[in-house]
């Protein structure tokens, strides 16, 4: 049992393994519960489609060898600015959708050329400046949604005539889009099949791209900067692509997540929305320096099931308060917590 | 050759002492300089009367000082900028929690709260330095996700287990179903328990003596502990690790007291600024206790290697200012307060991220300099 125990911890992780039983647990008193267990999956299915591209995001930054990318957030503005042109632009249906992924692919590639940058300055450092890199321009931009000169009245807010609200609804416009895309029912509840199907092409283009030239030149860089440099690798360039491509990922990602959520939450929304990505690689089998496609889809899988599952059941132990929001926050920064002190000091 | 080649070096060297000491007076002096030249356009823009304004401001050292100086120790241990006084804080919240359920008020309230709290803190405190020397050079990262998984814990335990495994029976603070603490608790009863023993009118200005004598106090305490054999340690770590640890210095152990003494001060600094505040919001009151006392500070110039006391006492005094100000200043200016509460807050995370990018690209320019003489 021991040595069991010792060669799945060893072949997976401890985040990976308690992060199943968890999930497993958390199945078998859904059942007890007699919860609604087609709902679950779907939920569960949903969220995972929801979150999935955010998760992904990780890869080409941890491949590149700029470490998990704390500072997504970045991304995730741009990608919000793109939803809300679309919406200025009065765009409904897919249209909309694949606009703003069009217009976020420029923003999210700028900001990503001159983040890459400054992560090329601060070497070593990565998590902390991009933490604070993330946080300090999303307050930022909390100025920028007030003053942006936005028209459209399904956004600004009714009094006073100005400013973005906190949360902009995108029933009408592009919520669940993808979400009802060659959607089809399992045992009576609608399966996301577009959203799954956009996370699975982006995982597969991903795969490819990691196979192509510059892909191969990003995972040297990334796994030896020495000895890619040696061969004639420019590796801070290679860091500024591998960033560049996280952050159009994290854009993309977040268009993603709010037509399945129906809204995008601006302000303070994107602070802390980075964590749960990075949380979600982890539990994966992603390290800072090793990040692959299965990492993504099985730690997206574990981590947002999970999530979707226990608000339900935990709910239903304990009706008040939010344990399963605690719950929540527990895992995500536990499991980054967990990585930090496997990756040791750099003395 | 040899000649030749020696000169090299010591241009090199020149140029990078030049570098850096360029690089340190920025750091150290046009921080606070623009800081100042903002806070004056703020007040000028607030139109708020200066008698307000200042004593708002000492009322605001009272309460903020003491956490701000909680930091320094660490950043003088080499450890960066100790985002997990969070968790001291929660500690001092544990012992404002505790004379709550006992209902001890006053200056008596007050000493228990800070009695319970001590313990609480100094335990918290060696498991944060447990956990930061597992994952030495990356304190700064560490500390601020152990804040927030610390605030999950903390969460659990007061909207879980308080009233179903801490037997609580308490209607005033226990949530109607007999399940979890309040969200917010009226702290009355030791409001201004410390801020009024003493409070002198001077010219309109009412300075709570005994809270800013206790603020006095630490900084003697702190200069005190800096200079004995603890302090030099402490200093020396700060220098260089792997030098102090091969000239006998336990470095793991030193750590560990650094830390440990910034979590205790920070919880006594959060129960004097709730004392001062007089409500707990149990479960936010605390998160952004860190990035406000670490803004602070290094909005009077200091840096993730270097703080000192006058440093803290600047940085507090013009963060504030700026707090004070920037709401009327954004109402004045753009018609909207909203404004100026972003602006402030996005002051506090981008000072916090710019001196982060300074010292990281310092350190980087170091490393690669030292690869270059090599």
């Amino acid at each position: 049992m021991r040595d069991f125990w010792k060669k799945i911890t060893d072949k997976y992780g401890y985040p990976k393994v308690f992060m199943t039983m968890f999930l497993i647990i958390l199945c078998i008193l859904a059942v007890i519960q007699k919860q609604n267990l087609p709902g679950l999956l779907k939920d569960s299915l949903v969220r995972v489609g929801m979150n999935g591209i955010l998760v992904l995001a990780m890869v080409p930054s941890v491949n590149s060898g700029t470490g998990l990318n704390f500072g997504l957030s970045l991304g995730i503005l741009c990608g919000m600015l793109a939803g809300c042109i679309s919406i200025e632009l009065k765009l409904t249906g897919i249209t909309a959708i694949f606009t703003a992924i069009l217009i976020s692919i420029p923003f999210s590639a700028v900001v990503g050329y001159l983040y890459g940058i400054l992560l090329n300055r601060v070497k070593g450092d990565e998590m902390t400046v991009g933490t604070y890199m993330g946080f300090s321009i999303v307050s930022l931009m909390c100025i920028g949604w007030l003053l942006l000169p936005f028209q459209s009245p399904d956004m600004i807010w009714a009094i006073g005539g100005k400013g973005l609200r906190t949360t902009i609804a995108l029933a009408g416009k592009f919520a669940k889009v993808m979400d009802n895309f060659l959607s089809f029912n399992i045992l009576g509840e609608p399966i996301p099949t577009g959203t799954l199907l956009l996370f699975g092409v982006a995982c597969v283009i991903m795969a490819i791209f990691f196979k192509t030239k510059t892909g191969v030149a990003m995972m040297a860089s990334g796994d030896n900067p020495k000895f890619a440099a040696a061969n004639g690798i420019n590796v801070n360039k290679q860091r500024i692509i591998g960033t560049m491509l996280s952050m159009i990922l994290g854009g993309i990602g977040i268009i993603i997540y709010a037509q399945s959520f129906g809204f995008f939450q601006l302000y303070t929304g994107p602070l802390m929305m980075p964590f749960m990505a990075i949380s979600a690689i982890l539990i994966g089998g992603a390290t800072a320096k090793n990040a692959n496609i299965s990492n993504v889809i099985s730690g997206t899988i574990l981590f947002f099931a999970l999530l979707a599952i226990s608000l339900p059941v935990i709910n239903k132990m304990m009706p008040e308060g939010n344990l399963s929001e605690v719950v929540r926050i527990i895992i995500t920064y536990g499991v980054i917590l967990y990585a930090l002190t496997k990756v040791g000091g750099d003395n | 050759m040899t000649i030749s080649m020696n000169t090299q070096l010591n241009i090199t060297n020149k140029k990078e002492k030049q570098k850096t000491s360029w690089m340190q007076e920025l750091t150290n002096y046009s921080v606070p300089i623009l800081f100042i030249i903002i806070c004056l356009l703020g007040v000028y823009a607030s139109k708020l009367n200066p008698v307000y304004i200042i004593n708002e401001i000492v009322v605001r050292l009272a309460r903020n000082l003491f956490l701000v100086l909680a930091l320094i120790i660490p950043v003088i241990a080499g450890m960066g900028l100790n985002f997990a006084i969070v968790i001291g804080a929660m500690a001092g919240q544990i012992g404002i929690i505790a004379i709550k359920v006992f209902d001890m008020g006053g200056l008596s309230g007050f000493m228990m709260a800070v009695l319970i709290s001590t313990p609480f803190a100094l335990l918290f405190g060696y498991g944060t330095g447990l956990i930061l020397n597992k994952t030495k050079g990356k304190e700064m990262i560490t500390s601020l996700m152990l804040g927030y998984f610390a605030n999950g814990l903390y969460q659990l335990v007061f909207l879980t287990f308080m009233g179903t495994i801490i037997p609580i029976d308490n209607p005033e603070i226990i949530l109607s179903n007999g399940m979890g603490l309040k969200n917010a608790l009226d702290l009355k009863f030791i409001q201004y328990s410390i801020d009024y023993i003493l409070r002198p009118n001077i010219m309109g200005i009412k300075i709570p003596v005994v809270s800013l004598l206790l603020v006095v106090v630490l900084c003697f305490i702190i200069r005190f502990i800096v200079k004995t054999k603890l302090g030099q340690d402490f200093r020396a770590l700060g220098q260089d690790i792997n030098i102090a640890e091969v000239s006998g210095i336990k470095t793991d152990k030193t750590r560990l007291i650094a830390i440990t003494i910034s979590t205790v001060l920070a919880a006594w600094g959060q129960i004097i600024f709730l004392q001062n505040i007089g409500t707990l919001n149990t479960y936010n009151s605390h998160e952004q206790v860190g990035m406000f006392a670490i803004a602070a500070l290094l909005v009077g110039g200091a840096s993730v290697t270097k703080a000192t006391i006058g440093q803290a006492i600047v940085g507090t005094l013009l963060f504030h200012t700026l707090f004070i100000v920037s709401p009327f200043a954004g109402k004045n200016l753009f018609g909207d307060s909203q404004i100026g509460e972003y602006f402030r807050s996005f002051i506090a995370y981008g000072v916090i991220a710019l001196s982060l990018v300074l010292h990281a690209w310092q350190k980087y320019m170091n490393a690669r300099n030292k690869e270059k003489l090599e």
